[in-house]
């Protein structure tokens, strides 16, 4: 396990946003999209390359090392 | 059996391991519907038609416009004002008559829309909204159609094929709400000859069986950067449509 980092006695996850270093404090995936002020019904989550079923991001952890991707649905074809 | 004229014109599929005669002749076969013959079903028609796809559902309610002539390549100035089902029809009938369309000029609904996509193999779909992708992800699923479902806005798009679970809706779960148009927020031309190339790319190899398909997969293409990724679609095990009862 990754150590745990500790800031103002809230626990920090070191993820990779969008392929940049974030520190967050979400636990899980729910937190995550709340934190980042998304639509979570305009977006889907990558996470270590695979999309996660929205029903799960509840259940789903954030881990140190996690490489996260938001996905802007697209529906266009017009 | 290939006539002549079809060994002529598919010389160059026949040569390749992957299709050669036997690929031919499944094509030759096949039948698909394509859901809107816009940005994406514009270039998809014609790259299935050339490739010798035997039957070719073209569903679209919609009339050709100016504004459409930036990116929907299938269709002319001339063709302005005409139904796009059936100003298509004309253009692929002129690419390759081997190629038979069946005109649906109609809009998809829960009413007709297991009726119409019945009658085919593979659903590919390019339509224009994220309500007619959820209800035709739910007919396939029910008729067990293998779908090829491409999308694109400003200068991205997404493909992937579904077949069996997961499913578009483990995906997109509910329409997104103000969803962008391309209409309203604008899509490079050239974006949708991508997409709708791909997506008539995935089409022949779902029905010729060359390669591995994106099933279960999604590729994101960002023509801004140029790049692309594919990534794993996990199944929802909560999804209505696919997921256990």
């Amino acid at each position: 396990m990754a150590s745990v980092s500790v800031k103002n006695g809230v626990k920090m996850v070191k993820i990779l946003l969008n392929g940049e270093e974030r520190e967050v404090t979400a636990s899980n995936l729910t937190a995550l999209i709340e934190n980042l002020g998304l639509d979570g019904r305009k977006v889907a989550v990558e996470r270590n390359l695979e999309i996660v079923p929205r029903s799960t991001y509840l259940a789903t952890p954030l881990n140190d090392g996690d490489r996260l991707e938001i996905v802007h649905f697209v529906g266009g074809g017009n | 059996m290939l006539t002549d004229d079809e060994i002529d014109r598919y010389a160059r599929h026949l040569v390749l391991k992957e299709i050669g005669g036997q690929g031919q002749m499944k094509l030759k076969a096949a039948k698909v519907a394509l859901v809107g013959m816009g940005g994406i079903g514009s270039p998809a028609a014609l790259y299935l038609a050339a490739a010798g796809v035997g039957t070719l559902g073209l569903i679209d309610d919609d009339e050709v416009s100016l504004s459409n002539l930036q990116r929907q390549v299938l269709f002319g100035s001339k063709d302005i004002g005409a139904p796009k089902a059936e100003a298509a029809a004309v253009h692929l009938d002129n690419l390759n008559p081997h190629c038979q369309c069946r005109i649906h000029r109609l809009r998809l609904t829960a009413d007709n829309a297991a009726e119409v996509l019945g009658g085919y193999d593979v659903v590919l779909d390019g339509c224009d909204n994220f309500e007619t992708r959820l209800l035709v992800n739910r007919v396939c699923h029910a008729l067990k159609k293998p779908l090829v479902s491409a999308a694109l806005g400003r200068f991205s798009g997404q493909l992937a094929t579904f077949d069996g679970s997961p499913c578009y809706q483990c995906l997109v779960p509910e329409i997104p709400p103000d969803a962008e148009t391309c209409e309203r927020v604008g899509v490079v031309g050239a974006l949708a000859g991508i997409m709708g190339s791909l997506a008539a790319l995935e089409t022949i190899k779902v029905i010729t069986g060359a390669g591995e398909t994106l099933r279960g997969k999604l590729l994101i293409f960002d023509g801004l950067d140029m790049t692309s990724r594919i990534v794993k679609l996990a199944a929802d095990p909560t999804c209505p449509v696919c997921g256990v009862k």
